[in-house]
């Protein structure tokens, strides 16, 4: 007998618009299906005086009514907007500039005071990226040769104009520093994870002290 | 009868009445008629148009909605309370978009489409009898006038595929205007065999003579009318002219703002509106129950018709372009075409020679004829063409296929 497929088809979506239990399996961001302990916990009381309390709240978040909002959990390689960027470890040599495969970073440079052998700074005057046509890939990251840019952690910065997306010095700066893992073996070392707060600052992140002054001197100067 | 009838609101000459008073009082001594002809008019095409847009705006809310729980998805539900802020948040960005025109295209047609498509499909309503009567018009060749103007929008259909100078969108609109124009045959077959038994063209004739309704009594027809409005409005299964998968987004691949809002309303106002032809045609239009008026009743069956096309919007996939114009051409055309013999030799049967009048015994008899008839034509056709075996060439291999480095 054929034809019958079309219709056992229509009682299945039938079945689902019917039956609840289907519909709520989902997880779909940014809700999370919450249990009573979830609640109470949100609420800040214990569980057993919350279902005391709500005893009708309880019995919905049991079958599967009750929907709370909440981030998927993220790892923290993700990479991210807001690049985290270290202005004490960059010397301006503008690698993840020429490694970006898409020319989104700009960056000027001028002289600076301070002046030495290795990793020779100079002073930035501007360091614009473009993160509405940036495909996060990391490879500007992963070019620096000073650990002094970094993915960052968050995502959903939409804005209005594009004008708004390109983050310039100012930003970078002043931005708080939330780097993401993503090519930094060190941050795994020390079990850094951005998502739960951790600022990192910039002697942390990286892979080596920067030399001092008189290191530099001992190793190239008076080779 | 005690049922209540709010046919006084939207009757055209209630409206020329009290516009008629309005302007004599006012002093216009002649030109009183044809003012009053005027603004009757306009204010209640006004009603009706502004009724049928705010329809298609919770329409397409209801559409999102119900055929995401169909297929156990959600649905827009983020704005305001289940998403009801989506319409019009959807409308408002349409609308604050950016009139784009290929600089290609031709003019005057990339423009005039999007009106042509919306026109015929803003004017069936008028002529359909919700209740006792109709918004606009009583016409007495209701049916004959809704086939007319809905053959515009193939025309319109080819209008935007062709004025777009894009190969998505001839495309889409070639097969659109291919499928369309073959689908008017059998929609046509079906209004027939209605109009066999009714005798009428009126729609409001039609609906008087369902004593019981016609969806009963000759389900076949009903089968061959929806299946042919349903390709009409181009919706799944049969959505060959914006077939997303394959033509990006067909006809209107082009179009954006307030041309492409135009669009969208055209296609989601055809549901709305072919449900209402359906539910005059075969479910008895504004009969029911006296505790409540006509217009609940007429309301309700659009809205289960409305329902059923959603549901199998939700679950059927699409055919494909051989399946469809060979669906329309070899099954549905003979369908309808059996089914309009049936019925004329049952009505030469059982119809009274001198009164001319169909008594319900009668049509009693039909639909018990009809309903054995419908149901082994389907199962027949259903196992004749699963086990059709399809000349399919075989597949030719790649000449890739064939290349192996030396030595093996």
């Amino acid at each position: 007998m054929y034809g019958l497929g079309l219709i056992k088809g229509l009682g299945i979506t039938m079945k689902n618009l019917v039956i609840p239990n289907r519909q709520f399996n989902i997880y779909q961001y940014p809700n999370k299906r919450a249990t009573p302990w979830d609640l109470a916990k949100i609420n800040s009381s214990k569980t057993l005086p919350f279902i005391a309390k709500n005893p009708i709240t309880t019995f919905k978040s049991l079958v599967g009514l009750v929907n709370v909002e909440e981030r998927l959990p993220q790892h923290p390689n993700f990479r991210g907007e807001e690049f985290a960027w270290y202005d004490n470890r960059c010397t301006g040599c503008a690698s993840c500039a020429k490694y970006c495969p898409l020319g989104i970073i700009k960056i000027v440079t001028g002289t600076s005071g301070v002046n030495s052998q290795e990793g020779q700074s100079y002073d930035l005057e501007v360091f614009d990226i473009d993160i509405g046509r940036c495909m996060f890939c990391g490879l500007c990251v992963e070019a620096c040769p000073y650990d002094a840019l970094h993915m960052g952690s968050g995502f959903e910065e939409a804005q209005y104009q594009r004008s708004n997306l390109v983050i310039d010095i100012n930003k970078l700066k002043s931005a708080e520093k939330k780097p993401s893992t993503w090519f930094r073996p060190q941050l795994v070392q020390q079990g850094h994870d951005p998502i739960t707060g951790d600022t990192a600052d910039w002697k942390k992140v990286g892979r080596h002290e920067k030399p001092s002054l008189d290191d530099q001197s001992e190793r190239w100067a008076k080779r | 009868m005690t049922q209540i009838s709010f046919v006084q609101l939207i009757d055209f000459y209630t409206f020329y009445d009290m516009f008629y008073s309005i302007f004599q009082n006012l002093g216009f001594e002649k030109s009183s008629a044809w003012m009053s002809y005027i603004a009757a008019g306009g204010s209640l095409s006004f009603l009706a148009i502004n009724l049928l847009v705010l329809a298609t705006a919770f329409y397409t809310w209801f559409e999102r909605r119900t055929i995401a729980r169909f297929q156990v998805r959600r649905g827009p539900n983020r704005n305001g309370p289940f998403g009801l802020g989506q319409p019009f948040a959807d409308v408002i960005k349409l609308i604050m978009k950016e009139d784009t025109i290929p600089s290609e295209a031709d003019k005057p047609v990339f423009t005039i489409a999007p009106i042509a498509l919306l026109a015929p499909t803003l004017l069936i309503i008028t002529v359909i009898p919700i209740d006792d009567s109709s918004f606009l018009a009583t016409l007495n060749i209701g049916i004959l006038f809704i086939v007319g103007i809905t053959s515009v929008n193939s025309i319109a259909i080819f209008m935007a595929g062709w004025g777009s100078r894009n190969k998505y969108a001839i495309l889409g609109s070639m097969r659109g205007a291919a499928m369309l124009i073959s689908y008017e045959i059998p929609m046509a077959l079906g209004i027939t065999s209605v109009l066999l038994i009714a005798g009428s063209l009126a729609m409001s004739e039609i609906v008087a003579k369902q004593e019981i309704w016609f969806i009963a009594v000759m389900p076949m027809g009903f089968f061959v009318f929806m299946a042919s409005a349903t390709a009409e409005m181009s919706r799944t299964p049969f959505d060959q002219i914006e077939a997303e998968s394959e033509l990006g987004s067909g006809y209107n691949t082009e179009f954006s703002g307030i041309k492409f809002a135009i669009l969208f309303l055209a296609e989601f106002m055809a549901p709305i509106v072919t449900s209402a032809v359906v539910t005059t045609l075969f479910l008895g239009g504004s009969q029911g129950f006296n505790f409540l008026p006509g217009q609940f009743w007429f309301v309700l069956k659009m809205f289960v018709v409305i329902f059923a096309l959603l549901w199998i919007r939700s679950t059927w996939p699409r055919l494909r372009v051989d399946q469809i114009m060979g669906f329309a051409w070899k099954i549905l055309m003979e369908l309808g075409f059996v089914n309009i013999f049936l019925i004329a030799v049952e009505i030469a049967i059982l119809m009274d020679p001198v009164t001319g009048i169909l008594t319900s015994q009668d049509m009693l008899i039909m639909a018990g004829i009809n309903w054995v008839f419908t149901i082994i034509t389907l199962v027949f056709l259903a196992n004749f063409l699963g086990k059709r075996n399809y000349d399919r060439p075989d597949p030719v291999p790649s000449p890739l296929a064939n290349m192996q480095p030396k030595g093996e």
